[in-house]
């Protein structure tokens, strides 16, 4: 596929964690507007190769828009231009001829740089495993009506639980804050009967676990529903917020 | 450390700070407008006057005024610190943010804003809380003709024309057909700070101030203590736009104006 546009590209480079960084421009030509921003860059990283210099290391997986994995912060917002989609659902027909695209890795504390375009969003995974779950004892699955759950809750609980954990609610908040992702996830299991027995102890978990990893605290600017790729609402933020002030006053332990 | 100072110690319980503080401070700017009203009204400033002494000797409005000096403190303070620490949570910025698309201005300022209301209240303060309490107010006497109704004001001095003062801040007694009323004139201590058109330009800048501040602060407010429903939505928006982004800052930013242009 090549095609007859022209872009240059401000790229992040920085070789690992440890090094500073900086800005790269490099033009990209026969670019088609049909083309994935994934496929522009994949484009770009075969001259590279070919001309034996680093390509620029970005991450990727399914490139259907669901994995999460991309994360490109394009031209100061993430995932690009469109509302509702990631990095690899954005294609070139959204940008001009000869436009100039800057390009920058999720920048917060809690996702350090690995390498370019690569960021680390194990603190992600660490939120996840301090309460981000419901604790089956094994045997026989029950019957999926045996437990009644009302249209509006399962609405709310599966719209909470589309998250896929990308982390443009982190990169699009002027203060790297991770509540609208932290608040998904305790939602989803807020709103559903099963998530009720360890409720309490989740979101003191899954709220102290945010606070240790280093994200910001939220101000309501609404950057990160208006910048998620999957319409995660801001109402989950208050859920979390009436749970955590909740359980601080209902708690038996003291 | 036990649950209390563990929850305030958190993110949320932090923002719980602020959220609880500025919406008091939300209904004392309600109560600061409607009171301040008398100004307008033509009656030598004696409304305004009695209202200023029912203000500064009420018990119930004293006990209320220590929580609202120790709101600002804490609300002020508490913001700029999350401020701070939110800084930090992102400590390589970008080079490139578009902010506008995503949120709106004023919820990106907060602390900007702010921090010119905080040197606006120093100010403010400094104008007409600490002369009443500390300054040098001079008295003003009213003569009200009990049958009549009709009043009169003019300045409480002495033969000489010296002015005189009195112990308390007011003194009530009847002579005759005459209800005198003697009290601190802080209705000219504003008229004559008002006529300095540099200090009308700063109130009114800062009721900008306040009126960005409160467009985002108080539907933000709801928001952290978990007040968030369609069913009441609307009516937080409504309110927060209208009531405190409008109104009231131009209800504030119209009596310096008034002093400086009518009066």
């Amino acid at each position: 596929m090549s095609g007859d546009m022209n872009v240059t590209l401000k790229v992040w480079r920085q070789k690992n964690n440890n090094d500073r960084g900086r800005f790269e421009t490099y033009p990209v030509q026969g670019v088609s507007p049909d083309m994935s921003f994934l496929e522009m860059f994949d484009i770009l990283n075969e001259r590279l190769i070919t001309e034996g210099k680093e390509p620029v290391a970005f991450d990727h997986d399914c490139r259907e828009g669901i994995c999460g994995m991309c994360s490109m912060f394009i031209n100061g917002r993430p995932h690009g231009p469109l509302q509702g989609v990631t990095t690899c659902q954005l294609h070139m027909r959204s940008f001009k001829n000869n436009d100039t695209i800057v390009v920058e890795p999720w920048r917060a504390k809690a996702f350090p740089v690995v390498k370019d375009l690569a960021v680390n969003r194990s603190a992600f995974d660490r939120v996840m495993s301090s309460g981000g779950f419901i604790s089956i004892n094994t045997g026989n699955a029950q019957d999926a009506n045996s437990t009644p759950i009302g249209k509006d809750d399962a609405d709310m609980a599966f719209a909470a639980a589309t998250c896929i954990g990308c982390g443009a609610c982190v990169a699009a908040c002027k203060n790297a804050s991770a509540m609208l992702f932290v608040s998904a996830k305790v939602s989803q299991f807020a709103l559903l009967p099963q998530g009720q027995p360890e409720r309490k102890q989740r979101v003191l978990n899954m709220v102290a676990q945010m606070d240790a990893e280093g994200f910001g605290s939220c101000t309501n600017t609404g950057a990160c529903e208006a910048e998620c790729p999957k319409g995660i609402s801001i109402s989950n933020i208050a859920r979390m917020n009436r749970d955590f002030i909740g359980t601080q006053l209902s708690m038996q332990k003291v | 450390m036990n649950w209390f100072t563990k929850m305030f110690s958190s993110s949320i319980g932090q923002k719980l700070i602020v959220a609880l503080t500025g919406l008091f401070l939300c209904t004392f700017l309600v109560v600061h407008a409607m009171g301040n009203l008398a100004l307008f009204k033509s009656d030598n400033g004696m409304s305004f006057n009695l209202y200023t002494v029912f203000m500064t000797t009420n018990p119930f409005i004293k006990v209320v005024s220590y929580l609202l000096y120790a709101s600002v403190i804490f609300h002020a303070f508490k913001g700029l610190h999350l401020i701070y620490k939110n800084r930090q949570a992102r400590p390589v910025q970008y080079g490139m943010v578009n902010g506008k698309a995503n949120s709106h201005w004023t919820s990106r300022s907060m602390g900007v804003l702010g921090t010119i209301m905080l040197v606006f209240i120093v100010v403010h303060m400094s104008n007409f809380w600490f002369e009443y309490k500390f300054g040098y107010i001079p008295y003003v006497q009213y003569t009200e003709n009990i049958s009549t109704g009709e009043v009169s004001g003019m300045p409480y001095v002495d033969e000489a024309g010296n002015p005189k003062q009195i112990k308390k801040k007011m003194e009530e007694f009847v002579i005759g057909d005459n209800k005198i009323t003697i009290v601190k004139d802080l209705y000219a201590e504003v008229a004559e700070e008002f006529e300095n058109p540099l200090l009308v330009g700063l109130y009114v800048f800062a009721m900008f101030a306040v009126a960005f501040h409160l467009f985002h602060g108080f539907k933000s407010g709801f928001q952290t203590l978990g007040l968030n429903h369609p069913r009441y939505n609307q009516a937080i928006q409504f309110i927060g736009t209208w009531v405190f982004a409008i109104i009231l800052p131009a209800l504030f930013a119209a009596m310096p104006l008034y002093f400086f242009l009518v009066k």
